[in-house]
């Protein structure tokens, strides 16, 4: 058993791993390492409820503040670890000091692709991660005042639906053809437009961006050819994995820091889990990198349990949700691949599912507000069935009936 | 507050005094209720926060929506008195509620 486990991140998969670190047994020393000046929470009510206002910051906490001391997690917030020395097992602090480990668990995270155009410092210009960055997107937001979101990705739609909820004139702009392009099908792409239109926000595509104007804080996105006017700019466009650390110490990264599918790296005292990891998935049969709680929080459980000295496997199929107004979009599998989609349900009900097929085989799931499609696809997913298109579509089939 | 009793996937009780207008998932997740993972941060995503009400309490609590009643279908063993946690918003009223964590929860 090792006697110092300490977590180089603080963030949703870090704080899942100190507790399961503590609901395993591990009784010795927990050390969780933060940049961020909070105890870990929650990421997907920043871009809804708490973007809205509609919620305190204690309500987004994975757990309240005093559950780490009472469990003996010596937490360091808000100060960054430097760097990693795999060789005396040691992590260096901004701060100048020095934590040493027997197991070491890297749960960095993601940071937001940054759009390098022109005027990209401006205030005003914000992208969306962390507790700070909505306390400053909050400070910009004003009823009537003009919201411009770059990129039509699950966190640009939601920013835009907290938006027009909050009274401001919204504009979201895409440079792809269609929005969620990476995601759904662009059956599924016309649907979220003509919602997010007919709530009052504006959608344009193949839309890209020169610049941002203004000259003490922005007041317009340059496109092609034209200028959008903004008095708030939120950029959403993807992330990239936070590998620095890794990377420097000499761990292997490709688009992730490389771990197999008990979350060690190559370094026998290293472990890795969440935004951060490549890693292979056996229901999937390969390699990848996902940017998603669910994975987050079963790295984080399985790298406790093998830090610990067990060897559990992680196998799950991925899955994921956004609220965008009144919609729930649940979505089950990866679609990547797909060569034919079967529509479950009728669109304009505003409740229906879009399954996706890979040579007959159900590999994944877009439920809106259609509990029953997302759960039977999780069980029915892993199993690689193949269930006749017509059954799939067959709304007087039980869902229960195709598991 | 409104004392709440969990009993744990291990049959060991918590009782835990919930604050009023928070959900009795929040409850639970601020006393370290074992069992109950909310992965969806009470969003009625992902029927992670399910529960087995006590049969006399069932009753009291304000009536399901089709949508987390479409994910306790589905969720790990489902009975009569199933909720998901998340969606019963703790009142002064529900003092004493009494509520079972599944073994697992999907």
């Amino acid at each position: 058993m090792p006697e110092t486990c300490v977590i180089v991140g603080a963030g949703h998969c870090a704080g899942q791993a100190a507790i399961s670190l503590r609901q395993k047994g591990f009784d010795g020393r927990v050390v969780m390492i933060g940049d961020e000046p909070y105890v870990p929470y929650e990421r997907p009510p920043l871009s809804k409820k708490f973007l809205a206002g509609e919620i305190e910051v204690d309500r987004v906490y994975l757990r309240p503040p005093e559950f780490y001391p009472e469990h003996q997690v010596d937490l360091r917030l808000g100060v960054a670890a430097v760097a990693i020395d795999p060789t005396q097992r040691r992590i260096d602090l901004a701060d100048g000091e020095t934590v040493t480990y027997d197991r070491a668990l890297i749960a960095t995270g993601s940071r937001p692709r940054i759009l390098d155009v022109p005027g990209a410092d401006l205030p005003g210009v914000c992208y969306l991660r962390n507790i700070a960055d909505v306390t400053e997107i909050r400070r910009h937001m004003a009823e009537g005042a003009r919201m411009v979101v770059v990129g039509g990705g699950y966190i640009g739609l939601e920013v835009a639906a907290v938006g027009v909820q909050c009274g401001m004139r919204v504009v979201v702009l895409e440079a792809a053809e269609r929005i969620l392009n990476r995601v759904t099908a662009p059956d599924l792409s016309d649907y979220f437009t003509r919602f997010h239109e007919a709530h009052g926000a504006e959608v344009r595509c193949r839309v890209a961006i020169r610049g941002f104007t203004g000259s003490d804080r922005v007041t317009g996105v340059q496109c092609d050819d034209e200028e959008v006017p903004a008095d708030l700019v939120v950029v959403g466009i993807g992330i990239v994995p936070n590998v620095e650390l890794a990377a420097d110490a000499g761990l292997a990264c490709d688009n992730g820091i490389v771990v197999d599918e008990q979350c060690r790296t190559g370094d026998p005292n290293i472990f890795a889990a969440g935004d951060c990891t490549n890693h292979p998935n056996p229901l999937l049969g390969r390699r990848l990198r996902l940017e998603s709680v669910h994975n987050a929080l079963a790295q984080a459980q399985i790298a406790a349990a093998n830090m610990c000295g067990e060897a559990e496997t992680y196998a799950e199929i991925p899955w994921f949700w956004s609220d965008q107004h009144d919609l729930k979009l649940q979505i089950a599998g990866l679609s990547t691949g797909y060569d034919e989609t079967v529509l479950r349900g009728d669109m304009a009900s505003g409740s229906f599912a879009v399954f996706y097929l890979q040579a007959g085989r159900l590999i994944a799931v877009d439920a809106v507000n259609s509990p029953r499609e997302f759960m039977a696809c999780r069980r029915i997913i892993p199993r690689n069935k193949t269930i006749p298109p017509e059954q799939l579509a067959d709304t007087t089939i039980p869902m229960q009936k195709l598991i | 507050m409104a004392k709440i009793t969990f009993i744990q996937p291990d049959g060991v009780a918590k009782t835990v005094d919930a604050e009023v207008g928070l959900s009795v998932m929040e409850a639970a997740r601020q006393n370290d209720v074992d069992g109950i993972h909310a992965e969806c941060g009470g969003m009625c995503s992902c029927s992670t926060c399910h529960c087995y009400i006590a049969e006399e309490w069932f009753a009291k609590l304000t009536p399901m929506e089709d949508d987390e009643e479409g994910l306790l279908e589905f969720a790990w063993e489902p009975r009569e008195t199933s909720r998901l946690t998340c969606q019963i918003t703790v009142t002064d009223a529900l003092d004493g509620l009494v509520l079972r964590v599944p073994e697992q929860q999907i």
